[in-house]
């Protein structure tokens, strides 16, 4: 039936979508001698609407299938957390304990360790992305662009556990002898440099974090940046501004949408990543002020515990862990739309 | 007030290409200056050179001297000090999508670290007011992005975004291009009032425009100067034969 259908549309016999002008055309081709070659050609292909509702529909379902993948997940986590959530309800969100031997369990302490050591490896990621990005955009001698932007992108290829062995044996060993022993001098008194000095803990697994999205985020960055126009570049230093000035206003702020989104992606990357920060957080549910102390994150504590979950209830906990992940996900990733949107809606915001 | 500029043995060049050979000119003060020629002649690189806009490209070079006022640019200036005396419109309308037309007049300003809100209204409202636009746009100062404008409306911007720096030159390369002949006629009659406050710099394909608006020609082949004299004498009475075949259109 379909069958038949293209055909007829396809020789030109307007079925139900035959608009209008064809009909004008075929009889604008009756009354007129032959028609061109190229015009007999153009005409035999009919009016292509099987073609483009094909092609819409195919999308949608790729489109769509995302949904289903999503939903799939979420229903999964919550049927397999069922027994976590009946025992302890939103409290488990809340609470700090992390009892497998008695059976009590929460997911505060995995909450923040997965959140402030994303954080914090955004906080040190940013600014050395970007700077990196604009010197390789903006004024990197030629001969040495592409090799940095390549050594930078061969970064982001590195599988994370060769991240974690690295941090173990190289970032953890430099923290604790060199690093922290200044910071809990000069920054001790913030109550964020103090306490014993293991070398692991949650500032390792932000510095390896950080590591781990600089490329992302400085690629990207690097990426936008490029596209903004040179006419942009001139506009601002015809107007006398010196080379900073000139990629502040004239990169930076045209580049401002994708840099957000450079940056959501690396958080993206931070936020789900396991392998290297189960090797360097230290692996202990507490919330600790200082960022010597050992943490724990979501992620790691599903790696880590997954096998040893003897009984079902703490494989229930684990897996709503998993779903405590997933959430945390969806939200920073919604706060982040928010922003762009925020920065970037109605009037654009002023300069300084 | 505007001041002079003397241009000496001027040579630039992209990478192997030669776009200037050796300039001499002497470009009056509060004076409008038309520069005419085929295209590819080198007369957006001339102007380039004026303001040191020429060296941001990666492959150009320059020798030679320019004086603008008392100050050899190339040897007793920066580039960022040059570009603040020196404003440019480009040939391209480019202003900042990012900012409200507003922002986009007063960026200069606040470039330079210009906070005065009082003055920066005035000032933005002038610049607007000059460069035929203030009516068009003046209820929405704040709401419209510099892009948001139509292309001759964006180049009115650009000019009025020069203009508001207070420049002793303005260097203006084809600014007229991209406009309707109403705009034209309205950048024309902005170019015959500023002309008696700064020293101004026009490239045009248009021969009737360098007519009306400059009183010095400079006809410019091949990356050379064919010929600089008064509007009146190079397009009634020309000395050099080639210039005399481009005015009465025999090519280019
Ligand atoms: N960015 C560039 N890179 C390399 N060569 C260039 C560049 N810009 C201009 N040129 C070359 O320099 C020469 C002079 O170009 P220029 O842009 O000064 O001409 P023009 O007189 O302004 O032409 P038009 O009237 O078309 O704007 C030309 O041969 C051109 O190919
Ligand atoms: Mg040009």
């Amino acid at each position: 039936m379909v069958l038949v259908k293209i055909k007829l549309q396809e020789a030109g016999v307007a079925g139900q979508s035959g608009s209008p002008s064809r009909g004008r055309t075929r009889s604008g081709v009756d009354s007129q001698p032959e028609p061109s070659l190229v015009r007999k050609f153009l005409l035999s292909r009919g009016s292509s609407a099987f073609a483009d509702r094909t092609f819409r529909g195919l999308m949608l379902l790729c489109a769509f299938s995302i949904f289903g993948i999503v939903a799939l997940i979420a229903t999964e986590l919550v049927l397999r957390s069922q027994m976590s959530i009946n025992k302890f309800g939103m409290a488990f969100f809340f609470r700090q304990i992390w009892d497998p031997v008695s059976g009590d369990f929460g997911a505060l302490p995995f909450i923040y360790g997965t959140l402030a050591s994303s954080f914090l490896a955004l906080l040190i990621a940013v600014p050395l992305a970007i700077g990196l990005a604009i010197f390789l955009t903006e004024m990197c001698p030629r001969f040495l662009r592409s090799p940095l932007a390549f050594i930078t992108e061969l970064l982001a290829a590195i599988p994370s556990v060769v991240y974690g062995l690295w941090a173990i044996f190289v970032l953890v060993p430099i923290l604790r002898e060199h690093v922290n022993p200044v910071l809990a001098k000069t920054l001790g008194w913030t109550g964020l440099f103090s306490g014993p000095n293991f070398g692991i803990g949650m500032l390792a697994a932000g510095v390896i974090l950080a590591i781990m999205i600089l490329p992302i985020i400085s690629s990207l960055t690097r990426e936008v940046m490029t596209s903004v126009p040179h006419t942009q570049r001139e506009a601002v230093l015809a107007l006398g501004a010196t080379r900073w000035e000139m990629i502040r206003m004239g990169v930076l702020r045209n580049a401002r949408i994708g840099i957000v989104g450079s940056i959501i992606l690396g958080l993206g990357r931070a936020l789900g990543e396991t392998m290297a920060v189960t090797m360097v957080i230290g692996n202990r549910p507490e919330i600790a002020k200082s960022l010597f102390a050992p943490g724990y994150s979501m992620a790691a504590v599903i790696a880590s515990e997954f096998t040893e979950a003897s009984d079902d209830l703490y494989l229930s906990a684990l897996m709503e862990i998993g779903l405590a992940l997933f959430i945390v996900t969806i939200v920073v990733n919604a706060l982040a739309r928010l922003l762009v949107w925020a920065v970037t809606r109605g009037t654009p915001a002023r300069i300084n | 007030m505007g001041v002079g500029i003397q241009v000496t043995d001027l040579n630039a060049w992209y990478g192997a290409n030669h776009a200037l050979l050796g300039i001499n000119m002497n470009i009056p003060a509060n004076h409008v200056t038309a520069l005419i020629g085929p295209s590819g002649c080198g007369k957006s690189t001339f102007v380039r050179c004026l303001n040191r806009m020429h060296e941001t490209n990666a492959t150009a070079r320059v020798s030679g001297e320019v004086r603008i006022g008392d100050v050899d640019i190339y040897a007793e200036a920066s580039p960022v000090e040059i570009r603040r005396r020196v404003g440019m419109v480009f040939q391209r309308p480019n202003p900042f999508p990012t900012m409200s037309i507003y922002d986009n007049v007063a960026s200069g300003l606040r470039l330079n670290g210009f906070r005065n809100k009082g003055v920066l209204d005035e000032v933005v409202e002038r610049s607007l007011q000059s460069s035929a636009l203030w009516d068009e746009v003046k209820d929405d100062l704040h709401k419209k992005s510099g892009a948001s404008l139509s292309g001759g409306q964006q180049q009115r911007l650009c000019i009025a975004r020069a203009l508001a720096v207070d420049p002793e030159v303005l260097l203006m390369d084809e600014p007229a291009s991209a406009l309707d002949p109403v705009s034209t006629a309205k950048i024309e009659d902005l170019i015959f009032q500023l002309k008696s406050q700064y020293t101004i710099v026009i490239v045009t394909h248009n021969m009737q425009q360098a007519a009306r608006v400059a009183e010095t020609t400079g006809f410019f082949l091949m990356g050379k100067l064919v010929e600089f004299d008064s509007t009146h004498k190079i397009f009634t009475n020309p000395t050099d034969k080639r210039t005399e075949d481009y005015i009465t259109g025999r090519f280019g």
